[in-house]
C-alpha cells in the first residue's frame, strides 16, 4: 500500500502544472471560446512533443505505457487551467477503445498516429433516447455485400468536429435482424453522408451531433471481430470518468484558491470577508470537499483495471461524489464572490461552467448513485 | 502507487486475524454489538485489553521502550481495521490513547514507571476531566482550581461529560493553578486517584438511555503535587497534544463500514420488509458507502504520507469532522431502515444482559439508541464548528 507519487509521476505533475500555468490564461481561454476549432493546434503539437499523447498507449505501438494514475495527474493539471484540447476524446476514450477492441492491424494503423499527434479521434455513442444508458444503442449497422451500412444519429460527441476518425457505436444487425451485440466502427470524418453539426460546449471546447443516414463503410471499419463491445465501452467510459474526475479536482482547487484569495482581499463592514466565521466555515467545507473529491478520483484511477463490478462501482462512486462536491464548490465560489461571481468578467464562471459540464457528462450524481446501488446489489446476490 | 498491501503487510494481517479469532469470545462480540454508546463496559473492554496486553499489543501507538509493538503506520491501520471488522470491544481509550501518550511525552520517570504498566495491563481505568459546565468549546476558560498547600494541591470545582467516571479509578484533569495574562496560562495537567476523599460522581443519562457520562465534583480534594505532569501552568500545551490523539489516529473508516454493513443487512432482511427495495433507501446506502470510501482513501493518503515521514497537518480535523458526520448518517439511515420498529423503546442496560424478551429483534435493539447517542459525535473532542475553525486557520490560513 503506497499512495505516494513516484519520482517520474512527480516530474510529470510538475511539468504539466508548469505548462498549464505558463500557457493558459484568461486571454487564451477567451480566444479559444470564440475559435471555430475550439482549441489550439500548436498546443496539441506541444502535447505530442511532451509525450502526453503517447502517455497511456502501449510501448509496442509508439506509446509510453502509462496508466490511469498518470492520466489523472495530467488531467488535474489540465483542470487548473481549463485546458480545452481534445485530450479525453482522442487519448482517454479513443486510444483506449482502439487498444481494447481493435485488431493488431487496426492498432498499428491508429495508435502510433495518436501518439505522435497526427490523428485525433472522437467517440460517438450517446443517443437522445438512451439518456445515460450505455447499453441502449439504436443506431444500426447492417451487413452488406461490400461491408456495413450505418444508420442513426448521435449526440454530445466530444470534439467530433476536430476528429480525423470517429468511433461510432452501432447495434449489429445480421440477416435475422438485431443481434444483441454492439459494434464499434472507425468512421473517417470525410465519409460521404456523415453530417456533423458542432456547437460550443459549456465550459470550453466543442461538441457535436452527428447524423448517419445510410453511411456505407468497408468491412474492416468494424473494430475487432464483431464480439459485443459493450463491456469495452463500459470499461473505457469508467476510465474517462476517473480522468474527468481528476480534471474536476484541478478545477475545484483553482476555484478554492481564487475564492480564498478574494475573501481575504474583499472588505465589507471594515474588515475582510474572511474575518467572518460563516465565511471561514464555508471555505473549510469547500476545502474538505476538494479533498474528498481528490480521494475519489485517485480511487477510481487505482481501480480502473480491477474486475468489472469493482471498477464500475469505483467509477460511479467517484462520478457521483465528485459531481456533488463540484456543484457545492462551484456554486459557493460564485456565492462568495458576490455579484462579481455572476459576471463574465471573472474566471470563476468559466470554471464553474466546466464543473457543470463535468457533472452532466456520462450521467450526473443521481444516475451514478443509482448505478452504484444497483451494482452493489448484484454483488450481494451473486 | 498501489492500493494493495505488500506480502509482509498481508502476513501481518493474517496474524491479526488469527489473534482475533483465538481471543475474541462470542460473549465479547455480542456485548460489543449490543453496546449503543461509544465505549464498551469495563468488564468487556478490559478483558480484551488483557488479551491484547498478553500478546504485546496493549498500546499500539506507544514507543517500544514503554511496551508499544513498534508498528509501522500501515500495520496500525491494518490492526485497527481488522479489529473493527471483527467487532472487538473498545478498550479504555482514555488510558491507552489519551493519558498514556501525555505521560510518555511529558511525565517524570516515576510517573512513567508507575502508570504506564498499569494502563497496559488494564489494572487502571482512566477518565478524562476536561470540560466543565461553563467551559465547553472554550475549554481554556476552565475554573476548577488547584491551590498549593505544602506537598499537595487542594482541588475545588466540577468536571462534566466525564465518560466512565463511575468505572474509573483514575482521572487526568486540567485544573487552574494560577491566573495568567491569557486564559490558557496557569492551567496544569494533573493525575487524580478517584478514591480520594471529596470526589463525588453524579450520573448523567443520555437521550439514548445510556449511562456513559457523568458530572464529577471536587470538594477540597487533596492531590500530591507529584501527580502533576510536566511544568505547573503548562497544562494547556499537554492538553492540546492529547486532543490531537483524541481526534483520531486517522483510522475510522473500517468501523463506519462495519456499521453500514449491519444496517444494510437489516435493509436486506424480511424483518424490515426488505427496505432496500425502496430506491430511496438503496441510493442513500450507496451515498453513505461512497462517503466512507472517500474517508478511507483520505486515511490511506495520510498513512502513505506518514510512512515516508511527512506531516499530514490539519487533515486530522478533516478526518474527525467527516468521521462524525458519516457516523451520524449511518445511524440516521438505520432509524429509517427499521421503520415502525423505531417506535419501540428498551430502557434496560446493558442490552447484552437483558433478562426479558425485548419488544423488537435483537439486531435492531441498538439502532435508535445509537442514532440518539450518536448526536454527540459532532460535539465531543471539539465540535464540528471548532473543527471548521481549525481547518480554516491551519489549512487555509484565515
Amino acid at each position: 500500500m503506497d499512495l505516494n507519487l513516484s519520482d517520474e509521476q512527480r516530474l510529470l505533475r510538475e511539468s504539466a502544472e508548469r505548462f498549464v500555468a505558463e500557457s493558459y490564461d484568461a486571454d487564451h481561454r477567451r480566444k479559444m471560446a470564440g475559435d471555430p476549432l475550439g482549441f489550439s493546434p500548436a498546443v496539441w503539437k506541444q502535447f505530442a512533443e511532451l509525450g502526453w499523447l503517447a502517455l497511456p498507449i502501449p510501448e509496442e505501438f509508439g506509446g509510453l505505457g502509462g496508466g490511469p494514475i498518470e492520466i489523472g495527474i495530467l488531467m488535474e493539471a489540465f483542470g487548473r487551467g481549463l485546458v480545452c484540447e481534445p485530450y479525453v476524446a482522442t487519448v482517454v476514450l479513443g486510444a483506449a477503445l482502439i487498444e481494447r477492441c481493435g485488431s493488431t492491424a487496426q492498432k498499428q494503423a491508429s495508435l502510433p498516429k495518436i501518439a505522435d499527434g497526427s490523428m485525433k479521434l472522437a467517440f460517438a455513442h450517446s443517443e437522445r433516447a438512451a439518456r445515460f444508458d450505455l447499453a441502449k444503442v439504436s443506431t444500426s449497422a447492417t451487413k452488406t455485400a461490400q461491408g456495413w451500412r450505418l444508420s442513426g444519429s448521435k449526440i454530445a460527441v466530444l470534439d467530433g468536429h476536430a476528429a480525423d476518425e470517429i468511433i461510432v457505436s452501432a447495434h449489429l444487425h445480421d440477416h435475422h435482424g438485431p443481434s444483441g451485440r454492439i459494434g464499434l466502427f472507425l468512421v473517417p470524418a470525410t465519409a460521404a453522408g456523415l453530417a456533423i453539426s458542432d456547437y460550443p460546449r459549456l465550459g470550453g471546447g466543442r461538441a457535436c451531433n452527428i447524423e448517419l443516414p445510410d453511411l456505407h463503410l468497408p468491412e474492416d471499419a468494424l473494430l475487432g471481430d464483431g464480439r459485443d463491445a459493450l463491456p469495452a465501452i463500459e470499461w473505457a467510459v469508467d476510465r474517462a470518468m476517473a480522468a474527468l474526475g481528476a480534471e474536476a479536482v484541478g478545477i475545484m482547487q483553482t476555484l478554492l484558491d481564487t475564492t480564498l484569495e478574494y475573501t481575504k482581499i474583499r472588505k465589507q463592514f471594515g474588515r475582510p470577508l474572511s474575518a467572518n466565521q460563516v465565511i471561514r466555515h464555508r471555505l473549510a467545507d469547500m476545502a474538505i470537499q476538494v479533498d474528498e473529491a481528490r480521494s475519489m478520483a485517485l480511487r477510481a484511477a487505482l481501480k480502473a483495471d480491477s474486475a468489472p463490478v469493482e471498477r464500475a462501482r469505483a467509477a460511479s462512486a467517484a462520478k457521483a461524489k465528485i459531481g456533488k462536491c463540484a456543484r457545492f464548490v462551484g456554486e459557493q465560489s460564485i456565492q462568495l464572490h458576490g455579484g462579481m461571481g455572476v459576471t463574465d468578467e471573472l474566471e470563476v464562471g468559466a470554471y464553474f461552467k466546466r464543473l457543470v459540464a463535468f457533472d452532466t457528462l456520462f450521467g450526473g450524481t443521481a444516475h451514478h448513485y443509482a448505478r452504484h446501488a444497483r451494482l452493489g446489489r448484484s454483488t450481494v446476490s451473486a | 502507487m498501489d492500493l494493495q498491501f505488500n506480502a509482509e503487510e498481508r502476513a501481518f494481517q493474517s496474524e491479526v486475524r488469527g489473534f482475533i479469532a483465538k481471543n475474541l469470545t462470542e460473549e465479547m462480540k455480542r456485548a460489543t454489538a449490543l453496546t449503543p454508546s461509544v465505549f464498551s463496559d469495563p468488564d468487556i473492554g478490559m478483558a480484551w485489553q488483557r488479551a491484547l496486553h498478553s500478546r504485546g499489543w496493549g498500546a499500539p501507538g506507544w514507543p517500544v521502550e514503554h511496551g508499544g509493538p513498534d508498528w509501522t503506520p500501515a500495520q496500525r491501520w491494518i490492526f485497527e481495521s481488522e479489529c473493527a471488522r471483527a467487532g472487538v470491544p473498545n478498550v479504555n481509550v482514555m488510558g491507552v490513547k489519551m493519558v498514556g501518550p501525555v505521560i510518555i511525552g511529558f511525565g517524570s520517570p516515576e510517573q512513567k514507571n508507575f502508570y504506564l504498566p498499569r494502563i497496559l495491563s488494564g489494572e487502571d481505568y482512566w477518565c478524562q476531566g476536561y470540560s466543565e459546565p461553563g467551559s465547553g468549546s472554550d475549554l481554556s476558560s476552565l475554573k476548577t482550581r488547584a491551590v498549593r498547600d505544602g506537598d499537595d494541591y487542594v482541588i475545588n470545582g466540577t468536571k462534566i461529560w466525564t465518560t466512565h467516571a463511575h468505572h474509573a479509578n483514575r482521572m487526568f484533569a486540567l485544573v487552574r493553578t494560577s491566573d495568567g495574562p491569557r486564559q490558557q496560562d496557569g492551567i496544569s495537567f494533573i493525575l487524580i486517584d478517584m478514591t480520594t476523599p471529596g470526589i463525588t460522581t453524579r450520573p448523567i443519562l443520555t437521550i439514548g438511555g445510556d449511562h456513559e457520562v457523568n458530572q464529577v465534583f471536587f470538594d477540597d480534594v487533596r492531590v500530591p503535587v507529584a501527580n502533576r505532569v510536566g511544568d505547573e501552568g503548562k497544562g494547556w500545551t499537554y492538553g492540546k497534544y492529547l486532543l490531537e490523539f483524541e481526534r483520531g489516529s486517522g483510522i475510522a473508516s473500517a468501523k463506519l463500514r462495519e456499521g453500514l454493513r449491519a444496517i444494510t443487512e437489516l435493509a436486506e432482511s424480511d424483518l424490515t420488509g426488505r427496505a432496500i427495495d425502496s430506491p430511496d433507501i438503496a441510493t442513500r446506502i450507496s451515498e453513505v458507502e461512497v462517503d466512507i470510501d472517500a474517508l478511507e482513501m483520505t486515511e490511506l493518503r495520510v498513512l502513505s504520507a506518514l510512512q515516508t515521514g511527512q506531516n499530514p497537518g490539519a487533515v486530522s480535523s478533516i478526518l474527525k469532522l467527516r468521521n462524525s458526520e458519516i457516523r451520524q448518517a449511518v445511524t440516521r439511515l438505520g432509524v429509517d431502515v427499521i421503520g415502525h420498529d423505531a417506535l419501540a423503546v428498551e430502557t434496560m442496560r446493558p442490552l447484552y444482559k437483558l433478562n426479558h424478551e425485548p419488544a423488537l429483534p435483537e439486531d435492531m435493539l441498538t439502532v435508535v439508541p445509537e442514532y440518539l447517542n450518536g448526536r454527540a459525535y459532532t460535539i465531543f473532542g471539539g465540535t464540528s464548528e471548532i473543527q471548521r475553525d481549525i481547518i480554516a486557520k491551519m489549512m487555509l490560513g484565515i
